[in-house]
């Protein structure tokens, strides 16, 4: 493995996590979110201290998945309403929820990406979003303070990558996956295609590969339709053949 | 009435509110049925949060994986439409360049406080995009059955439920009734099969009606 060449493998992924660890992933409702990468993170047996992402996917789609193995102490998200799981473990105490609006939340980690301390916005303001973030004063209006998001490891999804980690995305699939990218200490892609540099056209690249540590070739994504979903309330909900 | 029926209701009389040239933004639940009932000669943008500008109807095959509305469902790109991450994706709904925002909601007050994300001890599907959309649109419309299951009015003085932006809301529709809100909750149409006394009778808040009153449309 060489600053040029980081393709790696799921065994070598899987040691890079561990207890404790925050992490970040991409996705929307699931889409987006490395299904491969999600699955070797269940088998590592690994706890995540906080997991930051859009949502909670579904319990047998996305992050969704890993969240019914109450292995994540808490959670970032916008929404949590297709996991029911979520909703119980949130429910009984078992996981620490902390919603942030969707754009907001990925303003958040952008700001952590790019280096930058948060910035302020009266979205939230005098709802339970407010939590006890700081109110900071100009003129006379009153802003709420978003700090910024950053985590140890960020789980992307690409639809192309060169072996330097240069990204390319796909329709609705980029979603958060950019900004995912840009803050963790350690950012691993998986991507449905990996090409040799110089085969994408600079002007196309979402994300640089300066960010990017390690990538592994995608199994294929594993997203259904909600309207394949199962029965809703089934915990051990897997989707219908 | 049947809930379904009520929803249908809902979703015609809230596509009357959009017109041509409009930037849509619909929220998922009984919002996402307005495209069904759209004039063929209105044309129109639909932004999804998830990041597309021009959306286009279901497709018929070949759905792609990759493509998708924010509530998950295959969709397809209109010509001229775009696809961008999720900052820039509520970047347009901050700024102000969704023409009209169509919510679903579980409780709306006289002063167009929102109530939309979390029944506490209940169902917690989350705030989503729904501050944003209330923050950045220029016309915000919600849409809900008139009352509760247990016949509760969702038209109420003051939100019961955890608000999720205050003083937002500038139109409500239900299957009984559509009120407006500047200063204050206007009745503006009673909806056919309904009485102004029905409306009463199903509203807590207290509500002035229009001198452009248009009842049983």
């Amino acid at each position: 493995m060489s600053l040029f060449n980081k393709v790696t493998d799921y065994p070598t992924i899987k040691s890079l996590f561990f207890d404790g660890m925050t992490l970040l992933f991409g996705g929307f409702g699931g889409v987006g979110t490395p299904p491969g990468l999600i699955d070797c993170l269940i088998e590592s047996g690994v706890k995540v201290v906080k997991l930051i992402g859009n949502d909670a996917g579904f319990p047998w789609i996305g992050i969704g998945k890993f969240i019914c193995l109450e292995r994540a102490q808490s959670l970032i998200a916008s929404h949590i309403g297709s996991n029911p799981v979520a909703g119980e473990l949130m429910t009984q105490g078992k996981l620490n929820v902390e919603f942030s609006p969707q754009g907001i939340l990925v303003e958040r980690i952008r700001s952590g990406g790019v280096g930058l301390n948060g910035f302020l916005t009266e979205i939230g303001r005098g709802t339970k979003l407010e939590y006890d973030k700081p109110i900071i004063k100009i003129g006379d209006k009153e802003y709420m303070y978003e700090s910024p998001l950053t985590g140890d490891v960020s789980l992307v999804f690409a639809k192309k990558a060169d072996t330097f980690g240069n990204l390319v995305f796909d329709k609705t699939a980029r979603n958060t996956n950019p900004y995912v990218a840009m803050a963790s200490k350690i950012t691993i892609v998986e991507a449905e295609e990996i090409v040799p540099m110089g085969e994408l056209n600079p002007e196309e690249i979402i994300v640089p590969g300066i960010y990017v540590k390690h990538i592994v070739p995608s199994k294929g994504y594993n997203w259904k339709w909600i309207w394949e979903m199962p029965d809703k309330s089934s915990r051990s909900a897997q989707p219908a053949k | 009435m049947d809930m379904g029926d009520a929803r249908q209701i809902i979703a015609k009389r809230a596509a009357s509110e959009v017109k041509n040239g409009m930037i849509v933004n619909l929220g998922i639940g009984i919002p996402s049925l307005v495209p069904d009932y759209l004039d063929a000669s209105i044309q129109v943008f639909f932004q999804a949060e998830n990041g597309i500008l021009g959306m286009g109807p279901t497709p018929l095959e070949n759905a792609d994986g990759n493509l998708s509305n924010a509530a998950g469902y295959p969709v397809t790109i209109l010509p001229g439409g775009s696809y961008f991450d999720s900052a820039i994706a509520f970047g347009m709904i901050r700024r102000g360049c969704i023409d009209v925002s169509i919510l679903g909601a579980l409780q709306v007050s006289e002063q167009g406080d929102l109530a939309n994300w979390i029944v506490p001890g209940k169902r917690v599907p989350g705030v989503g995009g729904a501050m944003e959309l209330a923050y950045g649109a220029k016309n915000l419309i919600a849409l809900m059955t008139h009352c509760e299951k247990d016949g509760r009015p969702k038209i109420v003085t003051s939100c019961t439920l955890p608000v999720t932006t205050y003083r937002c809301v500038k139109k409500i529709i239900t299957e009984m009734a559509v009120f407006s809100i500047s200063d204050q909750l206007l009745l503006e149409e009673i909806m056919p099969g309904y009485s102004l006394n029905d409306i009463r009778n199903h509203t807590e808040a207290d509500f002035k009606i229009s001198p452009d009153l248009k009842p049983n449309r």
